[in-house]
């Protein structure tokens, strides 16, 4: 072959490749395109382009919907939750690697089993349980986004320990914390100046995984949570259908609303969230 | 050095308690309802029924055919997911200029979770189907998937896939990757061809990555509700009822917290056993070199 067929050949399959994921993302355009479109133009031909550009729908289903709040609680619950499964979960695997006694080895195959347990068999028993210590504490458990983070923490324990564990025995040399014992640092310290600052790396993936699972979460905030004020972006999208599902126009711009954020989310932390996400697995 | 045991308090004592109020107490009282018969008001007695509750799951069509159908559709999905990912991360891994673009918009589904795909491809290949066969005036061919028993299931497997296809493709694409180019060049002067290299070199050596994708898209499968519910919802007439909605429709619906939580308990070690007789069987045929 001379190298100027190749060259075309290789055009053709870049070619064929951009095709196939615009198809691949063909639903997604579908969605974002008719949420411009009167309701006649959609019927007309829902995969054409608008013709008039209407905000109409968006107007519509940003109020009905209760964007603002559903957004502000999704990000709440994401990311405070995230940050506490990184603090107890990073200082409770590397005490489990540094202290290396049977409780711990224990301790983290009970943390590591429970991780094929379905949420379908603890599902109600948990929130027979929340009811009872919403009782007998006075603390909101139930409905409020404190009682759904504290919840979050107990079902990320698992996964954030299995990824920490694995990196501090693997890339966390136990001389490095010696040398800040005999420099009369205590523990604490040594975990958080000295420790903590190499677990980045596994810390952006643990990040990730989390952030990817918590954000789209609907089962068990759907139990929870019952308040209008209180929803998350899916419970809000499960709502709004529930409500309105005949109206497809403001359908569609509901969906696009929800689905901007984790584009953004996507495009401002493209390469490590495929990083976390490979590197959560492979360790997985 | 050895830690004393007032750090080893601070620092694990309080994930290990919220792990046990969250995970351990409700698994273990979990086992406890499924022997009684319940109907979740707190009013209402809990009677101790033995093993009633799990008698009862033998007679129970709805339940029996529902998991069923969730082994077929776990089947069919985990064998089209891994497929299509390996085939993907095949072209991604190649030399084409376009492969970091393909790449990013392949894995795009998956980040958007699961109700609102459910729920896009609700219009796609309902009302959207049904628009594009008047818009076409070819009606045999395109039609409203949703209200069909067949066509809604084969839903669920399209959604599922294009769901997990883009995620399964970079745990494969990492593990590609792995591989070291002395390895392929060795394989080159052998005088293997491209083919040939993929099926005795690559594929062999990318069986860790089998392994977990097989896990994920096994248990993702078995455990699917949010597609199910934005989807089907279950429909039309419960035909695309998977075994996740059965449980939640059995205690939250019906009522019925006992007998619920019993097929709950049932599903757990379904899941138990195929997952780890899986990971048993893919990882006896993992290689070292």
């Amino acid at each position: 072959m001379t190298t100027s067929i190749k060259k075309r050949l290789g055009v053709l399959w870049n070619i064929l490749l951009i095709v196939f994921c615009c198809i691949w993302l063909y639903p997604v355009y579908i969605i974002v395109v008719n949420s411009f479109k009167s309701r006649s133009e959609m019927y007309e031909n829902f995969l054409a382009l608008p013709k008039h550009f209407t905000m109409e729908y968006y107007l519509g289903a940003f109020q009905k919907m209760n964007f603002f709040i559903a957004f502000k609680n999704s990000l709440i619950v994401t990311v405070i939750s995230c940050i506490i499964i990184l603090v107890l979960t990073s200082m409770t695997a590397w005490m489990f690697v540094r202290s290396g006694n049977r409780l711990s080895k224990f301790l983290f195959s009970v943390l590591i089993v429970t991780m094929l347990v379905p949420f379908q068999t603890i599902m109600m028993p948990l929130m027979q349980e929340m009811n009872s210590m919403q009782k007998a504490t006075g603390i909101a458990f139930k409905d409020s986004l404190g009682g759904l983070i504290f919840m979050y923490i107990g079902f990320g324990a698992g996964m954030g320990v299995f990824l920490y564990d694995g990196f501090i025995r693997a890339s966390v040399p136990a001389s490095l914390e010696e040398a800040a014992y005999i420099d009369g640092a205590s523990v604490w310290r040594v975990f958080w100046q000295v420790v903590f600052p190499i677990l980045k790396p596994i810390t952006v993936t643990v990040t990730i995984l989390n952030v990817i699972w918590i954000w789209n979460d609907y089962l068990l905030p759907s139990l929870t949570l019952t308040s209008v004020e209180n929803k998350t972006i899916p419970l809000a999208m499960a709502l709004f259908f529930g409500q309105y599902n005949i109206q497809w126009n403001m359908s569609m711009a509901a969906l696009t609303f929800a689905i901007i954020p984790v584009i953004i989310f996507y495009l401002s932390a493209q390469k490590y969230i495929v990083k976390g996400v490979a590197a959560g697995a492979v360790k997985g | 050095m050895k830690i004393k045991k007032g750090w080893y308090i601070l620092f694990t004592a309080p994930l290990m308690i919220i792990f046990a109020i969250i995970e351990l107490i409700p698994f273990v009282t979990g086992i406890g309802y499924s022997f009684v018969k319940w109907n979740g008001l707190g009013k209402s007695p809990k009677t101790f029924v033995g093993l009633q509750n799990y008698a009862r799951i033998f007679s129970d069509k709805l339940f029996l055919s529902s998991l069923l159908r969730t082994t077929i559709f776990t089947l069919i999905t985990v064998v089209i997911v891994n497929i299509l990912a390996l085939l993907f991360a095949i072209i991604v891994t190649s030399r084409l200029k376009t492969r970091n673009v393909a790449r990013a918009m392949i894995f795009m589904p998956y980040l958007i979770g699961g109700l609102i795909l459910g729920y896009i491809w609700n219009y796609v290949l309902g009302e959207g189907m049904s628009s594009l066969a008047s818009l076409t005036g070819m009606d045999n061919l395109f039609f409203n998937w949703l209200v069909d028993k067949k066509f809604a299931f084969y839903a669920l497997i399209v959604v599922t896939t294009w769901q997990l296809a883009g995620y399964m493709m970079i745990i494969y694409i990492a593990g590609f990757q792995a591989i070291s180019d002395d390895v392929i060049e060795a394989a080159a002067v052998d005088g293997a061809n491209g083919i040939q290299t993929l099926f005795y070199v690559k594929l062999p050596l990318i069986m860790p990555s089998i392994t977990i994708c097989l896990f994920m898209t096994l248990s993702n499968c078995f455990k699917m509700y949010d597609v199910n519910v934005s989807l089907t919802g279950g429909g039309p007439n419960n035909a695309t009822q998977l075994v996740a909605m059965n449980i939640f429709n059995e205690i939250f619906t019906k009522s019925n917290f006992g007998y619920g939580q019993a097929k709950a308990v049932i599903l757990f070690f379904i899941i138990a056993v195929i997952t780890l007789l899986q990971v048993r069987l893919t990882k006896s045929k993992e290689v070292t070199l």
